[in-house]
């Protein structure tokens, strides 16, 4: 439901029109070969993911004869309990867990905010500030590194959370997101309203941008939580396996940590499983939330 | 003296306290619930909230990307002029150019910059190209639509990290799953890891694997943006399916193409998960004898291998650099098709 609410009126200039005239004629209906051809890609998606399941139900030896397994052994619990207590990853699912909730609330939150502000309200600058918004989008995180690490030693700051949850507390894309969301979803005359009635602009956020961005709000928390759940390159430098991220986990699990390619595995399923659960239940959000955001220009 | 107050107080609420703030802190601007002071006061403040209100709205962006990302940039270039060292980083002495002249005498730099072209071009084109291909078979009328799309979007969810531990041991030399189905067509065991090119290609695979079906989302976006009667027109000049798609949705997909390829082309010159995962041990040096080390991943060694963190900001502006200049021509590129067309 949501997915429609906000692809309605969201795709750029003439979106009704173009919407009804392609479902009236063009779509054609696919052939036998079609389908062949998507399960084929189908099956390479998912192929990697079941067979991670399998080999993390098997034992180290076994993995390294030929032919490889294919179907499930009997060692998964085994495999997975050694993940959690050696690897950490225990630890890391409940730190990944504050890490991306904390940055998706940030996120989903200044992002309404300014893409609010860059979409109905006027101010000197705003199509400056906000050209300057998207180009930040270009910016390497490597150009960052360095400096965050260094400062972020001299704090003492070395293996907390906040190092890795501050840098990324708001995003570009986010407020460019909420931007696009909002110049259609939300009617002027509604603010222009509640400002007849004496609204404040806090009061006019709460009560009225607010809830007219909620399904744009959950689509980019989504997406936020899976880039957030991702991150890579800054926690691997900011934090160590004494108090790691998912990431991180894994990251020491490929470099050697545990030596067991079953428990390795067990760690990759482990660390995936979040998010494969939210495509199971929000795919459809997450599918629509990635193609209106490729509707830029 | 009160009102005076409110005056102060109403400002810092709106500048500080803006995200989700419950109404209640906004009562004091419209002046219920607290004794009606005179009209032009009020106004006075309204039009003070108009204005500062946007500022407010963008100011946690700006502040927070400018502490965290801006600030950080110029002092990655100051760093890149000093020679700082992860042993003794009290100890920074002026270095001026000496890092970047380091850095271009040194092999190690210019076969990093060719390994991330080439991984770059071999993970890219054919990525895209099959993007295209599926977005196009999406884009016919199927049952269960919404089912296939999560189906190939399902690699989106796997980390860099997960992915890579996972198609590491597929491509292991002994018992991995890919040297036992070449096995079936008459191809040695290769090994992956150690090898020149196919360390090259399995961290390729790696990131086609990952970022195939989101691409392949983005064109189908575009595809649906396509008015209809440009295929109808098409199809009564008597064009078939397959030059509907050459002269049609190609042509309307031009911007999203550039679009995409700039995406990939900032992705793959940070490339850095992959090849470090891949390399196990020797990871940080992008396999045992350099063979797939990453740009990203020679900073990477430099800073925290090595623990050289001047040169390491050094190759981050590096990179930097060369990012701009693929805008830039990128740029010239979007000019050149919109003049022409």
């Amino acid at each position: 439901m949501t997915t429609s609410e906000l692809t309605a009126p969201q795709v750029r200039k003439e979106p009704r029109r173009s919407r009804r005239v392609m479902g009236a004629g063009k779509q054609m209906h696919a052939g036998p070969v079609t389908y062949v051809v998507l399960t084929v890609f189908a099956l390479i998606s998912l192929a990697p993911l079941v067979w991670t399941a399998i080999a993390a139900s098997r034992n180290n030896e076994r993995l390294a004869q030929s032919p490889p397994p294919l179907w499930f052994g009997a060692n998964l619990f085994k495999n997975l309990q050694a993940a959690w207590d050696q690897a950490g990853l225990g630890t890391a699912m409940v730190n990944s867990t504050i890490v991306a909730g904390t940055i998706t609330i940030g996120t989903v939150v200044f992002s309404t905010l300014a893409g609010f502000a860059f979409a109905k309200l006027r101010f000197r600058f705003s199509s400056t500030l906000l050209l300057l918004t998207i180009g930040t989008m270009m910016i390497p995180p490597q150009l960052a590194v360095v400096p965050l690490y260094l400062w972020m030693s001299d704090l003492g700051w070395s293996n907390q959370l906040q190092t890795v949850i501050l840098p990324t507390l708001v995003s570009a894309f986010g407020t460019f997101f909420m931007r696009q969301y909002l110049v259609q979803a939300l009617p002027t005359e509604l603010i222009e309203a509640a400002r007849v009635d004496g609204a404040s602009s806090l009061r006019v956020v709460w009560h009225v941008v607010f809830p007219a961005a909620r399904p744009a709000m959950a689509v980019l928390g989504l997406l936020t939580f899976v880039f957030a759940w991702n991150d890579f390159l800054w926690p691997i430098i900011a934090l160590n396996q004494q108090n790691p991220t998912v990431q991180v986990a894994l990251n020491s699990l490929g470099t050697g940590y545990v030596p067991d390619q079953a428990v390795i595995m067990a760690g990759a399923l482990l660390g995936t499983l979040p998010l494969l659960l939210a495509f199971i239940l929000f795919g459809k959000q997450i599918v629509g939330g990635i193609m209106q955001g490729a509707i830029k220009g | 003296m009160s009102s005076s107050k409110q005056a102060l107080a109403h400002p810092a609420t709106s500048a500080d306290a803006a995200p989700g703030t419950p109404p209640g802190a906004a009562r004091g601007a419209h002046g219920r619930g607290t004794p009606p002071g005179p009209e032009s006061w009020r106004s006075r403040l309204y039009r003070w909230d108009m204005k500062a209100s946007p500022y407010a709205f963008i100011a946690p962006f700006f502040v927070i990307f400018g502490a965290f990302g801006l600030v950080p940039l110029l002092y990655t270039a100051w760093y890149s002029l000093h020679n700082v060292q992860l042993s003794g980083l009290d100890h920074q002495t002026w270095a001026g150019l000496d890092n970047y002249k380091n850095l271009l005498s040194s092999e190690f730099f210019w076969n990093a910059l060719e390994n991330t072209f080439t991984i770059g071009v071999i993970s890219t084109v054919p990525q895209l190209l099959m993007a295209i291909g599926i977005a196009h078979l999406l884009n016919y009328r199927l049952r269960g639509s919404t089912l296939w799309r999560v189906v190939m979007l399902t690699p989106y969810a796997t980390s860099v990290a997960a992915a890579t531990l996972v198609f590491t041991l597929l491509y292991s030399w002994d018992g991995g799953m890919v040297n036992w189905l070449l096995h079936f067509v008459g191809i040695d065991p290769i090994n992956w890891r150690e090898s020149d090119w196919g360390g090259q290609f399995a961290v390729s695979s790696i990131v086609i694997w990952r970022w195939t079906g989101y691409n392949a989302l983005i064109y189908l976006a575009a595809m649906q943006a396509i008015p209809s009667d440009l295929y109808e027109s098409a199809a009564i000049d008597g064009a078939g399916r397959w030059q509907q798609f050459r002269h049609v949705t190609i042509p309307m997909l031009r911007p999203t193409i550039l679009f995409t390829i700039v995406v990939s082309t900032i992705g793959a010159t940070q490339l850095f998960g992959e090849p470090l995962l891949f390399g196990g041990v020797s990871g940080s040096k992008g396999g045992s004898a350099h063979q797939y080390q990453t740009l990203g991943l020679y900073m990477y060694d430099q800073g925290w291998g090595i623990g050289n963190l001047g040169k390491a900001s050094a190759i981050a502006w590096t990179m930097f650099l060369i990012l701009l200049i693929v805008a830039a021509v990128n740029l010239l590129i979007t000019r050149r098709l919109r003049k022409s067309q």
